[in-house]
């Protein structure tokens, strides 16, 4: 518990793990916005401005909370990880950079004018707002990400002495291919977010018997939005992310899939209990031949298990990483079934009367939260025990003049400061849902 | 390269404190100039808009230093680990203030976050001048390129100092009174009735109270760091920011005889621009100064990170910031003029 690396981890791995919980709500949003005020827009439905200005008010709240937490993000890189920040500075400060030069000022510009300026622009001025927010939001995403990719595949670098890392070629850096699929299976989650929130709403208010028209809106969109995401998050997005850490990472992808023996045909373990001791799975339930076939493309291609590599590259938790991965594809089979059941429901004109369905709609909100946790979790345990993959181990990256004392407050001070920002946001949250669109607009 | 990426980072983060200096004092303010609801409304409708792109300066400022000096970053940051911890949660508490407040309409639930407000704005300054105080008396950097300081030991300026002593504090307060001065002009200039009579009946207290802190403050540095006016006859550019703050603080008494708040506020801009500038240049090269061993001071040319990745940065770098000057021409035309009072439950 002494281990002042320990709390390093423990702090960063909390602190980013919460901030992610509010900009994916915002950078779905800021998506379903634009698709809102498009509509609007393009039918002069005064309707879809309505749900605009709802959303809008509840993206602020979100937004609020993912700005206060994300800066601690942008601190700890220079605090807990300062070695790391001294060896690749050069090469990962520039995305960091870019991120706030491009981004942060665009979306901080435009927010304001989003939620208070409706009255004041006029209606292709506020859709400009919106469109300027959502691209704001998503290339502040893809700048982090490929911060995050330099870490899983570093690329566009070179090493001088003393293990420093350069930029060698700037485009290479920013246009990493592990970037790409990254980004693509990311966002897609944060649309998904987004839509299980605006139908969950929408079901409420259904079940409630409240705002009919906004409640019938806002589940129709949520569940169409939501079924298309949903679907193309496993396929081919999920996929995709998967064959890069086939490629890339193949003993991530061997911890992932609780494999530890190599061989071809290599089935896939739906369940069971890895047992890293006995290095092998208890009370597994197989399908043969189907992980070669999902990692390399064909049915004989060789996986290799976990003892095909040398011990001290193992990932470190590899139990929680198991789990991590199964949860989050578990949950992205369920999210398709779910919506896809919405879907067909809407399409013969049954889905506000079918109460049950409802009551899942309403229930099923956060399960894109816990299935991009899990995700992310795959992608941060899956790297280690590097920082910058196969370069740095994370036990090389931490401060060295910071002990474990000073952590651990830190540590505690997040955890209490975070527990009443959640309260807070929860409450906030709670009560826009329970006025309803209108008491937006009376504000608008 | 060395010079340059100096002066980009020391531009950013100049122009942060004026920027979120005037929220600051806009904050520190808070409590006495508005006493009503209304009031405290219109106080939090003129940095509604603007507090959350001002605070992009800081991240922008310590981004670029990341990708141009990582050294610095990384001992810096790691150093002065506990007082960064503390400005990080006054930030939260700040921002939460200005954010919550408009959506409950309850006189404890406003109350509550008035004062946080208020109290954020209050320390945060001072955390940040002292860390200005910290980069002027040096730090106990060894050969490895890291030190370590602790919150405060016996408030000496002594070999090994807290990242609070008497003289850093001092510093601390008069960053206080200033941005407390510069804001009181902002409100002036933003609000109308009750607010901007009563910034405006404390902006020349405010004033002189920054003149006397001026004065010792610079008395105080000169105990404990004289070589950074050793530097000064050498400096051209140190003489040129000397007469950019001298002239804003012209400019500033000039605006508040006549009555007109822009003119002073923009004159108190330029003092703190000034001030920070002519600093940079009599520190220049050293960024983080050691009390050690000057051979351990992390420099602008010993810091600096590779050549491409710096010549890559320069090309989207200037991009980026005549963007940023759009949006903020954009911004403050949107919110020109005095701030409209909201009607209730309506904006910040
Ligand atoms: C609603 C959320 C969600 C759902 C349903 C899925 N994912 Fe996912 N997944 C994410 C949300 C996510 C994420 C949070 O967005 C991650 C973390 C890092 C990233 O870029 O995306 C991620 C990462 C991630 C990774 C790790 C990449 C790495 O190590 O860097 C793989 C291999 C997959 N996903 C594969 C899948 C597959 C095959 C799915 C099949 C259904 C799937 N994901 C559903
Ligand atoms: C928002 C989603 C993210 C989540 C949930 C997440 C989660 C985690 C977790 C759980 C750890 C601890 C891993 C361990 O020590 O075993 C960690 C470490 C870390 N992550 Fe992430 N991460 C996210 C995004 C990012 C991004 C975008 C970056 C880079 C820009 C990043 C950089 C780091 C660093 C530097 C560490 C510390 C070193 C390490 O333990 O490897 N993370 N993260
Ligand atoms: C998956 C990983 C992450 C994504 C996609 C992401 C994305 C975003 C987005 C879209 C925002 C805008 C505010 C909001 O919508 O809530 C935001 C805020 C912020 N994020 Fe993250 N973030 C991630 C992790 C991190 C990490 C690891 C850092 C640290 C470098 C970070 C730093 C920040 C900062 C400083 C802000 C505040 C911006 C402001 O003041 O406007 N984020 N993040």
């Amino acid at each position: 518990m002494g281990d002042p690396l320990f709390w390093h981890r423990l702090q960063f791995g909390f602190t980013v793990t919460y901030h992610y919980l509010f900009p994916q709500l915002t950078m779905g949003l800021a998506f379903i916005i634009v698709v809102l005020k498009a509509l609007g827009l393009k039918t002069g439905d005064s309707r879809y401005d309505q749900a605009a200005r709802f959303w809008i008010r509840i993206f602020g709240i979100s937004f609020a909370v993912g700005v206060v937490t994300g800066i601690p993000m942008e601190f700890q890189f220079g605090t807990n990880w300062a070695e790391f920040s001294r060896l690749s500075g050069g090469v990962i400060g520039q995305s960091l950079a870019m991120e706030g030069m491009f981004a942060f000022f665009l979306e901080s510009s435009f927010l304001a004018l989003l939620v208070w300026g409706e009255k004041r622009l006029s209606r292709k001025g506020h859709f400009g707002a919106a469109l300027a927010l959502w691209g704001g939001s998503w290339l502040s995403g893809y700048f982090i990400i490929v911060t995050n990719a330099f870490m899983q595949h570093p690329v566009g670098y070179t090493m001088a002495p003393g293990g420093v890392f350069q930029m060698a070629s700037f485009w290479t850096f920013l246009l990493n291919p592990w970037a790409f699929a990254q980004y693509a299976h990311n966002m897609l989650a944060t649309v998904v977010t987004g839509s299980f929130v605006v139908a969950a709403v929408g079901a409420f208010w259904t079940l409630k018997g409240l705002h009919p028209e906004q409640a019938r809106l806002n589940l129709r969109t949520g569940v169409i939005l939501g079924f298309v995401f949903s679907a193309l998050l496993a396929f081919p997005t999920g996929d995709i992310s998967g064959k890069m850490v086939a490629r890339y990472q193949p003993v991530s992808l061997a911890a992932m899939e609780g494999r530890f023996d190599s061989g071809p045909y290599a089935d896939l373990v739906m369940i069971g209990q890895p047992n890293v001791a006995e290095a092998r799975i208890d009370n597994p339930i197989r399908v043969p031949a189907i992980l070669s076939f999902l990692a390399y493309g064909h049915f004989s291609a060789d996986v290799r298990g976990l003892k095909a590599f040398p011990r001290d590259q193992w990932p470190t938790n590899i139990e929680l990483l198991y789990y991590a991965y199964h949860i989050m594809v578990g949950l992205g089979t369920l999210l398709v079934a779910t919506m896809a059941l919405g879907l067909l429901l809407l399409w013969k004109g049954r889905l506000d009367h079918s109460r049950p369905m409802l009551w899942v709609l309403m229930l099923a909100f956060p399960f894109p939260y816990i299935a991009t946790t899990a995700g992310w979790m795959v992608a941060e345990l899956g790297r280690q025990p590097w920082l910058v993959y196969g370069l740095l181990r994370t036990a090389q990256g931490a401060s060295p003049t910071v002990h474990s004392g000073s952590t651990i407050f830190t540590s505690l001070g997040f955890a209490g400061i975070y527990t009443v920002l959640g309260f807070l946001f929860l409450y906030l949250v709670a009560r826009e849902v329970a006025h309803g669109p209108a008491a937006a607009d009376a504000k608008a | 390269m060395a010079m340059l990426w100096f002066w980009l980072v020391s531009v950013l983060v100049a122009v942060y404190v004026v920027m979120d200096g005037f929220d600051f004092g806009a904050g520190i303010l808070h409590l006495l100039v508005a006493k009503t609801d209304a009031e405290r409304r219109e106080v939090l409708g003129a940095v509604g808009p603007l507090w959350d792109g001002n605070e992009v300066w800081l991240l922008a400022g310590g981004g670029s230093m990341f990708l141009a000096f990582p050294k610095v970053l990384a001992a810096g940051f790691s150093g002065f680990y506990l007082a960064l911890f503390l400005v990080l949660w006054f930030l939260i508490l700040r921002a939460i203030a200005i954010e919550f407040r408009s959506h409950v309409q309850d006189v404890l639930w406003r109350q509550l976050w008035d004062a946080g407000f208020s109290v954020a704005s209050f320390v945060l300054p001072v955390l940040f001048g002292a860390a200005l105080g910290n980069v002027l008396r040096g730090v106990p950097l060894d050969g490895s390129g890291y030190f370590e300081l602790a919150l405060w030991t016996n408030f000496r300026v002594s070999a090994q100092p807290g990242i609070l002593d008497w003289y850093t504090v001092l510093i601390g307060i008069f960053a206080l009174v200033t941005v407390a001065a510069h804001g009181s002009l902002f409100l002036a200039w933003k609000t109308r009735g009750p607010v901007h009579d009563r910034a405006m009946a404390l902006a020349p207290r405010l004033w002189s109270g920054v003149v006397a802190m001026w004065i010792v403050a610079t008395v105080a540095s000169f105990k404990v760091t004289p070589a950074l006016f050793r530097a000064l006859p050498g400096a051209p550019l140190a003489w040129l920011a000397v007469a950019i703050f001298l002239a804003g603080l012209g400019l500033v008494f000039l605006g508040l005889k006549g009555g007109r708040p822009l003119m002073a506020f923009l004159g108190s801009g330029a003092f703190i621009l000034g001030i920070l500038a002519a600093t940079a240049a009599c520190v220049y090269p050293v960024m983080l100064k050691s009390t050690l061993d000057p051979a351990f001071s992390l420099t602008a040319s010993n810091a600096l990170a590779g050549t491409v990745g710096l010549h890559a940065a320069l090309g989207w770098w200037f991009l980026a910031f005549l963007l940023v000057l759009g949006y903020y021409t954009f911004l403050f035309r949107f919110h020109r003029g005095k701030v409209e009072a909201a009607a209730d439950g309506e904006g910040y």
